[in-house]
């Protein structure tokens, strides 16, 4: 009797130990915050406090710009709905803790991808979605025209807790100039305090310029100058520890850039399912069971061209048409004459 | 019976310990997971970013240590700025309120309720912004008495380049200790023989030749640096040479003062309120002029009641200190908390000194207003 129990009991035990095995790796695969996300109806995202392009809330709260897209992308493949996600506006100063302490799943804040960053604070870097470099705004009257052109005591404003500080330095440094940097929490202290007169230059990644010129007083008196001082690759950041999480935001975003080099837009997407070329299929999800490999269905990379589009018209829509930097440069595909350039979906 | 007594707070204390453990134990495995180490070891890495106004030798070479100092040292020079500023605006205010003049009655009145009713961040803002907005470009500057330059950038000011400036400082030292021993002995003649000595002119004699004799006698001189104006691009200038204050240490610290001072105004008034009428009456009654009724009866009275509150004023103010970051002046908070933090990434450690660094201040600060009233106070005989 007490045998049977005995034996009776070590099965259960083995059943339950063996049945925990399974359900665990299922979970593992489906991802922490990825099960959060599907839980709660909406994505998380940590943007700036206002970049136009980038990300910028209209008077309605409509926030919009290529780092609000890769959100948006996010948002219609895990949840099958561009427009729900939440919006947190961070300083450049909050913006890592903001995810490392959970408050937010992704990070998409024009920020530069760097090793210490990506190594050494907890934090996965994803991919890049803006190619960019640290430049100078100074005024036109100024009569510089290159970045030689700096003498030492010239004053540069710029934002607290950026990599900027640190580009600032070692340029001023290589060129053997003392300068003094005056830096601000918020962007729009520093673009008041240049406009005033405080500084002669006003230094951040070019994209960032180009974007705050229009908040000063005569956009028309200031010029970007021509040389760029470093190199900044923006793009979205996960917390480490979730890499399905991690290639979910991965793929979202290389979806966007690969639909362009494709020529599949928000507009013909639909009709690309029945597409000669295999690997347009694929990226509808005509073809292949590539979701299934991120824990989401089949349609999951169809959604994110039909609601948001592909990168080129991101960049159209939220920075070119904006006139904030008509010319794509290094944002350009690769089969153009950028660097753009993905690991193909397949 | 004992043990009943004991219980409770030895409740307590278990609960604290496990409260903190479980916070320190959650942060340890949530960091860990992520793959976040923990250390002070950074501390001693180069910086490799710049400040734009320091009191210490720094630059990016210098460690993050050097950088936290830099930063403890702005914060200390607005506190103290701040703090005795808001002194003398918040006396003369808080006596004005006590004036039967109507006019100057009203104006301090409705100075502190205006000042003391807006938040603090704002009035930062509108001074330095203000300020930027009205001050003059560089070059356009007005000199005030042909060497002070008020510009957009900064105040410059002439600075002094010393030789042998240390003998100077052991001479205004020897000044100060030969000061305490005259009243000292001021004080035993009086209590002896009722002779009253004339300590304040012989104070200040003290103080002016002493200083005197070390530039005679130890070497010492200074000559004076004038700020000069500088070319930087067609538009843009500068000036050179001399000391320069920068345009946000000036808002913060006048925006600090303004605002403490309303409180202090408060506390002066209610301390000269608080005492009797009575003790007034009576120190006339016994033959002490005005002043010395003002000096020997109602201010050691009134100060008991003032000391305490003020205290608290000047935590305030050296706490408030830290919404410097809001205008790029760089204290603890925008150097340490701010871009140490950013570029080490390191925020449970940075947090934890800055937090401590500012406990550390209040403290210090508590400690010798708590010596001061303590020697106010009645002492009963």
């Amino acid at each position: 009797m007490f045998k049977l129990v005995k034996r009776l009991t070590s099965v259960v035990a083995m059943f339950a130990v063996l049945f925990t095995f399974t359900t665990e790796t299922m979970a593992a695969k489906k991802s922490k915050t990825l099960k959060n996300t599907q839980k709660k109806g909406f994505v998380r995202c940590g943007v700036s406090q206002g970049l136009p392009g980038f990300s910028n809330a209209d008077a309605a709260g409509n926030w919009t710009g290529v780092d609000v897209d890769v959100c948006r992308a996010v948002a219609a493949a895990v949840l099958g709905d561009s427009s729900k996600v939440k919006f947190t506006p961070l300083s450049a100063k909050e913006r890592f803790t903001a995810l490392t302490s959970n408050e937010i799943d992704i990070l998409s804040r024009n920020t530069t991808w760097t090793l210490s960053r990506d190594a050494d604070i907890g934090l996965t870097f994803v991919g890049v979605n803006f190619y960019d470099g640290q430049g100078f705004m100074v005024r036109k009257n100024s009569g510089i025209s290159s970045v030689n052109d700096f003498k030492a005591g010239v004053s540069a404003c710029t934002n607290l807790g950026t990599t900027t500080e640190l580009n600032m330095r070692d340029f001023f440094n290589s060129k053997g100039i003392k300068y003094e940097p005056v830096t601000f929490e918020k962007a729009d202290e520093v673009v008041a305090a240049y406009d005033a007169g405080r500084c002669d230059t006003y230094t951040t990644d070019k994209s960032g310029l180009a974007a705050q010129r229009i908040k000063l007083s005569n956009p028309d008196d200031h010029m970007v100058l021509p040389e760029t001082i470093s190199k900044e690759p923006l793009g979205p950041v996960v917390r480490q520890g979730d890499s399905v999480w991690e290639d979910i935001v991965r793929w979202s975003l290389n979806t966007m850039i690969e639909a362009e080099e494709y020529g599949v837009t928000s507009a013909n997407a639909d009709m690309m399912k029945t597409s000669d070329n295999p690997a347009v299929k694929r990226l509808v999800g005509a073809e292949g069971e590539l979701g299934a490999a991120l824990g989401l269905d089949n349609e999951w990379s169809l959604r994110i061209i039909k609601q948001v589009g592909n990168y080129g018209e991101s960049y159209k829509r939220n920075i070119a048409d904006t006139g904030i930097l008509p010319d794509r440069g290094p944002n350009e595909l690769w089969t153009k004459g950028g660097i753009l350039y993905v690991p193909p979906a397949r | 019976m004992n043990f009943k007594k004991i219980l409770p707070q030895l409740l307590t204390l278990v609960v604290v310990i496990l409260v903190f453990g479980f916070f320190s134990y959650n942060a340890q495995v949530n960091m860990e997971n992520r793959g976040i180490t923990f250390g002070y070891g950074f501390l001693s890495q180069e910086s490799s970013f710049d400040v734009q106004f320091s009191l210490i030798e720094y630059d990016g070479s210098h460690s993050y240590f050097r950088a936290y100092l830099v930063g403890l040292l702005n914060t200390i020079l607005v506190s103290v700025i701040g703090i005795v500023f808001a002194t003398i605006i918040g006396v003369v205010v808080g006596i004005a309120r006590l004036s039967n003049n109507y006019l100057i009655e009203r104006t301090a009145a409705i100075y502190v309720e205006f000042f003391r009713n807006i938040p603090l961040l704002l009035q930062i803002f509108f001074w330095y912004f203000a300020a930027l907005r009205a001050l003059p470009l560089p070059e356009k500057a007005e000199p005030i008495f042909g060497v002070f330059f008020l510009t957009i950038k900064g105040f410059f000011v002439p600075a002094f380049i010393w030789n042998n400036l240390d003998i100077f400082i052991y001479s205004l030292i020897a000044a100060i200790i030969a000061i305490v021993f005259v009243r000292v002995y001021a004080k035993k003649k009086q209590e002896n023989q009722g002779i009253q000595t004339p300590v304040l002119l012989i104070s200040i004699g003290l103080l002016i030749i002493l200083p005197l004799l070390s530039f005679l006698l130890g070497g010492v001189n200074a000559s004076i640096e004038i700020p000069v104006i500088e070319q930087l691009s067609q538009t843009s200038f500068t000036y050179k040479g001399g000391l320069k204050l920068p345009p946000e240490l000036i808002s913060l610290a006048l925006a600090l003062s303004l605002y403490t001072a309303t409180f202090i105004a408060e506390c002066v008034r209610a301390g000269v309120q608080g005492v009797s009428k009575g003790q007034k009456e009576a120190a006339a009654s016994i033959g002490l002029n005005p002043n010395q009724v003002l000096k020997l009866v109602v201010m050691p009275q009134a100060l008991r009641i003032i000391i305490p509150p003020t205290t608290n004023q000047y935590l305030n103010l050296t706490k408030n200190s830290s919404l410097a970051a809001a205008i790029a002046y760089p204290d603890l908070v925008l150097v340490f908390a701010g871009t140490a933090l950013m570029q080490t990434g390191r925020a449970i450690e940075i947090v934890s000194i800055t937090m401590l660094t500012y406990l550390t201040l209040s403290i210090t600060i508590s400690i010798f207003m708590n010596w001061y009233n303590k020697k106010i106070a009645i002492k009963e005989k």
